[in-house]
């Protein structure tokens, strides 16, 4: 069945069955940069947010949340319209393999727009249940105090 | 100076990693595909009598079932290498006999993956079940063979003996071990473990496959060696390699645990049978128990020295847990000894014993380190011993016994990877700056006399903190084994296309490979539209293995573009009405020498050379394999605090001096640094495979495996020390590999430093900690 959803700002169409997560409702209509690490809520890199709130989207059943606004990646900035988030994660070289990436900025824009100057155990806390294999999270960890520092020094309001 | 290399510049996937638009293998799905589920053993041993897959075969939607009974038995390693492999033919891809939990039994391709994991339930599979081998010191010889008359053999003349669970030995002798040792007045023997561990790459195995208009076959794939991938589905699956085509888009991470041929052949098959598209996605659950992981080792260092420290005798024995196929064992094996024992290359007598038995427990492969970090555990602390018995400074050990610039060791002539190694002559090294760099960042000598025994520091203390060191090496590449080739055409616009078959898996490695062609032809890295890779449209490449990419790869890249730029000049002075000596490659332009301003641009040069005067089009391929395979070196500096009433290993402060070359992106160079630190942190500290009493794993989560988070990595600080190496583009060598192989050593001197005793099993749990300490 088709049921109308709002995605990055959008009201979308998904096609869907109901028994479906939205994980899997979302990468069956083409939102593949929500990814799956492990369809188990423990690796985060189906991250998605729910009215600004991120989620693991395999926890999450579709039906459940048609009303709520649902925001992905792509939803926060796109290759040719960057957040400053997302440019200061490739600065940074937060991005190694990337299939991270999508959850990692999505927990880590959640973090900033409520709290956009975080102590570094504020940051930890937020990006706990995102798992990279790849930097150490060393870079991301420099992403996020660098978006942080860019808000800052320019004072503007994380959107 | 250098402009592009050596230099910070951005990935040039970065902004489409972050923005979500990079393809990954899953993202990928063709009208009409068929899904595919795999049922894996439920037992470590047995030999299945029958399936019965007819009730799977009625149900609406199953379009096909691949198990013995329809597939050619054909042997083969599921070990993507070089060919031919040193790895032993002793898989089938679904096979009669299982031999550990996890073993492909048979795959269903239905219209849905729900169809497909719903007809897996329907097929009645009789086992007749057989006691298994769980314990690696109890295979060599058990009446319990795991090959057993199944024709396994070893495909290069090595030695193989599967009726004793043998699938690998090695063996190296340098000088006289058993007299030097005996004659030794002082001497020790200790025993070391290491567990398994799952590499965890977030993104898991997958591949999709279809037919394009020819009829040939497309496989997309979450692999690290699409040339292997193409060659081995070819002998699987009887497919012609003119007839497949291997395509590896964004990888999700690998670390080696894509460097193994396992979904391909399956969805090769499903498609080929029934011309449909067909998908095979691992679930994190195949993942941990299907594919391949860390093998377990035992190790055992002899050391016999002198009161001065002087080390007169080494013998290192090695057991290894190669699971139910011999995947990697015989390589792993001798990466072992290979990846540490040069080392210390001025002990005379040494000895490498080493042999890989097949259990009924899951099966090891390639994972970063390679054998390497399962002999750090034991080589660190030895080396640490000697130090503390003679009261030396390990520091200054290293300094005085670690091979030097002009240096060699007989093992690396000794130790090869299915034959005998390649000698060779140490060229760069900065290992001693790197030990003095360390020893400053992380106040070692400070903090070692102040948490050691005499000061009376931690006495009484419920935590007790303490600081370690090893010094690292590993290699870039495999000396005359792999080869890797790159192809440059330029553009109208004065751009380039770069196509390598190097194969980046989210290390970078297509930026790298950029900034080294940038560097030769004056122009930058956004000039370059990189693409890897493809076996229709990029040459050939071994794979991303064995800390290969940049120093390997990387000059393929550096051959063919100054190739290209010889190709330019001659054009642009053509232009200009000059000889090609008269004129010089000056960003993106061709400009005259002195006399004259002339110039032309890289844009105009290729619209010349295309459409105007003596066309033709700038291109050039080029190959390169080495013979040499140049060590990376490093100092680990690790300070930890034991709580002594739970057992709590807490690392504090982890210091890195890194020697990889010239490191031709510092940040991505960092990255690969500060990844392997902590994946080695988490080796040893907790990660490991929980066995049921019938050998299935038990912790098949992340949750219950346990993947470091942010939240649990301790301060750590990388430092890149540059040295030149002469046979690598522009100095360069490797450092994927080497920094995961610190944090065993590192963690338990540190931890004698802080208590007086030794861990001698990884991984250094609370639970085993307090064992260690109440002892």
């Amino acid at each position: 069945m088709k049921l109308p959803f709002k995605i990055n700002n959008k009201q979308k169409h998904l096609e869907l069955l109901p028994n479906e997560t939205l994980l899997q409702a979302l990468r069956n209509n083409h939102f593949t940069e929500v990814k799956c690490g492990c369809n188990e809520g423990e690796c985060g890199a189906c991250t998605v947010l729910l009215e600004g709130k991120p989620v693991n989207s395999c926890q999450v059943l579709a039906m459940s949340v048609q009303e709520k606004e649902i925001t992905t990646v792509k939803g926060i900035g796109t290759l040719y319209t960057p957040h400053l988030l997302q440019k200061s994660f490739a600065e940074a070289g937060a991005d190694q393999c990337g299939f991270c990436s999508p959850g990692m900025v999505l927990a880590s824009y959640s973090l900033l727009k409520e709290n956009p100057q975080p102590t570094r155990e504020e940051i930890l806390v937020a990006l706990d249940g995102n798992l990279c294999r790849c930097t150490g999270y060393v870079k991301i960890i420099d992403a996020v105090e660098m978006t942080a520092q860019k808000l800052h020094s320019n004072k503007l309001v994380m959107e | 100076m250098f402009k592009y290399v050596n230099q910070p510049i951005e990935k040039i996937d970065g902004l489409a990693l972050v923005t979500g638009e990079e393809k990954y293998t899953d993202d990928f799905s063709f009208t009409n595909m068929l899904y595919v589920s795999v049922l894996h053993s439920g037992y470590a041993y047995a030999k299945i009598v029958d399936i019965d897959d007819s009730g799977a075969r009625k149900m609406h939607g199953v379009v096909e079932i691949l198990s013995y009974k329809n597939v050619k038995q054909i042997l083969y390693t599921t070990a993507g290498q070089g060919y031919p492999e040193p790895s032993p033919y002793d898989t089938l891809l679904f096979g009669k006999t299982m031999r550990f939990v996890g073993d492909n039994v048979c795959a269903v391709a239905a219209e849905s993956k729900e169809i497909a994991d719903e007809a897996l339930k329907k097929i009645k599979v009789t086992y007749k079940e057989l006691k298994p081998i769980l314990n690696l010191a109890k295979s060599e010889g058990s009446p319990i063979i795991i090959h057993k008359d199944d024709g396994a053999f070893p495909k290069i003349p090595v030695f193989y003996d599967a009726k004793k669970n043998i699938a690998s030995k090695v063996e190296a002798n340098v000088g006289d071990f058993d007299l030097a040792f005996n004659k030794s007045s002082r001497k020790f023997e200790y025993d070391f473990y290491c567990s398994y561990a799952s590499h965890c790459a977030i993104e898991p195995h997958a591949s999709v496959s279809y037919l394009d208009g020819r009829g040939r076959l497309v496989i997309i794939s979450t692999t690290q060696v699409p040339f292997h991938v193409r060659r081995i589905v070819s002998h699987v699956a009887e497919i012609p390699v003119s007839k497949i085509r291997v395509i590896k888009p964004r990888l999700g991470g690998g670390f080696g645990g894509k460097q193994e041929v396992l979904l391909e052949p399956i969805v090769a098959m499903m498609t080929w049978r029934t011309k449909r598209p067909a998908k095979l996605v691992y679930s994190r659950r195949e993942v941990f128990k299907s594919t391949r992981c860390r093998h377990e080792y035992k190790t055992k260092f002899s050391v016999g020295y002198e009161a001065d420290g002087k080390i007169n005798a080494l013998h290192l024995d090695a057991l290894e847990n190669s699971g139910g196929y011999g995947s990697h064992s015989l390589t792993v094996l001798a990466n072992a000894g290979s990846k540490t024992l040069p080392l210390l290359n001025k002990i005379d007598n040494l000895r490498f014993t080493g042999m890989g038995v097949y259990t009924n427990l899951p099966c090891g492969g390639a994972y970063r380190g390679y054998g390497a970090t399962e002999s750090y555990l034991g080589y660190g602390q030895v080396i640490d011993m000697v130090c503390n018995d003679c009261n030396l400074d390990i520091v200054e050990y290293y300094k005085k016994w670690a091979i030097k610039s002009g240096e060699t060791s007989p093992i690396f002539q000794a130790l090869g990877e299915g034959k005998e190694g390649v000698a060779m002559t140490i060229g760069s090294t900065s290992l001693v700056e790197c030990l003095d760099e360390g020893a400053k960042l992380s106040n070692w000598y400070e903090k070692k006399k102040l948490y050691g025994s005499n000061s009376g520091f931690n006495k009484g203390k419920r935590l007790k903190r303490g600081i370690g060191m090893a010094a690292l090496m590993q290699g870039s590449a495999i000396p005359e084994i792999d080869m890797a080739s790159a192809y440059i055409k330029m553009n109208d616009d004065g751009s380039f296309n770069l196509n390598v078959g190097a194969t980046d898996l989210g290390t970078g490695s297509d930026t790298v490979l950029a900034q080294i062609a940038s560097e030769v032809l004056d122009t930058p890295v956004e000039s370059f539209i990189v693409y890897s890779s493809d076996t229709d449209f990029t040459p050939f490449d071994t794979g991303a293995y064995a800390s290969s990419t940049t120093y390997l790869s990387g000059q393929a890249v550096k051959k063919c573009a100054e190739e290209i730029k010889k190709q330019i000049l001659k054009v642009g002075a053509e232009m200009l009405s000059l000889s090609p000596d008269e004129v010089e490659l000056n960003d993106s332009r061709v400009t005259a020498n002195e006399q004259t301003k002339e110039e032309v641009s890289f844009a105009e040069i290729c619209q010349y050379s295309l459409y105007q005067k003596n066309q033709f089009q700038i291109q050039a391929a080029a190959s390169h394999f080495s013979q040499k395979s140049p060590p990376p070196f490093a100092a680990h500096f690790i300070e930890i605090e034991v709580d002594t009433f739970t057992g709590i290993i807490k690392v504090l402060n982890y210091v890195a001096a890194v020697d990889c070359g010239t490191p031709i992106n510092p940040v991505t160079a960092e990255g690969q640094a500060e990844g392997a630190i902590v994946n080695g942190l988490a080796y040893a500290l907790f990660e490991n495979y929980y066995f049921s009493p019938h050998g299935k794993m038990l912790n098949d989560t992340f949750g219950k495996y346990g993947v470091y988070t942010a939240f649990d990595i301790p301060p750590i600080k990388v430092k890149l020390i540059k040295s030149y190496e002469e046979t690598g583009p522009f100095g360069a060598k490797s450092i994927s590999e080497i920094n995961i192989n610190g944090a065993l050593p590192g963690i338990a001197n540190a931890f004698y430093n802080a208590t007086g005793k030794r861990l001698f099993n990884g991984p250094f749990t609370p639970e085993y900690v307090l064992k260690v300490l109440s002892e």
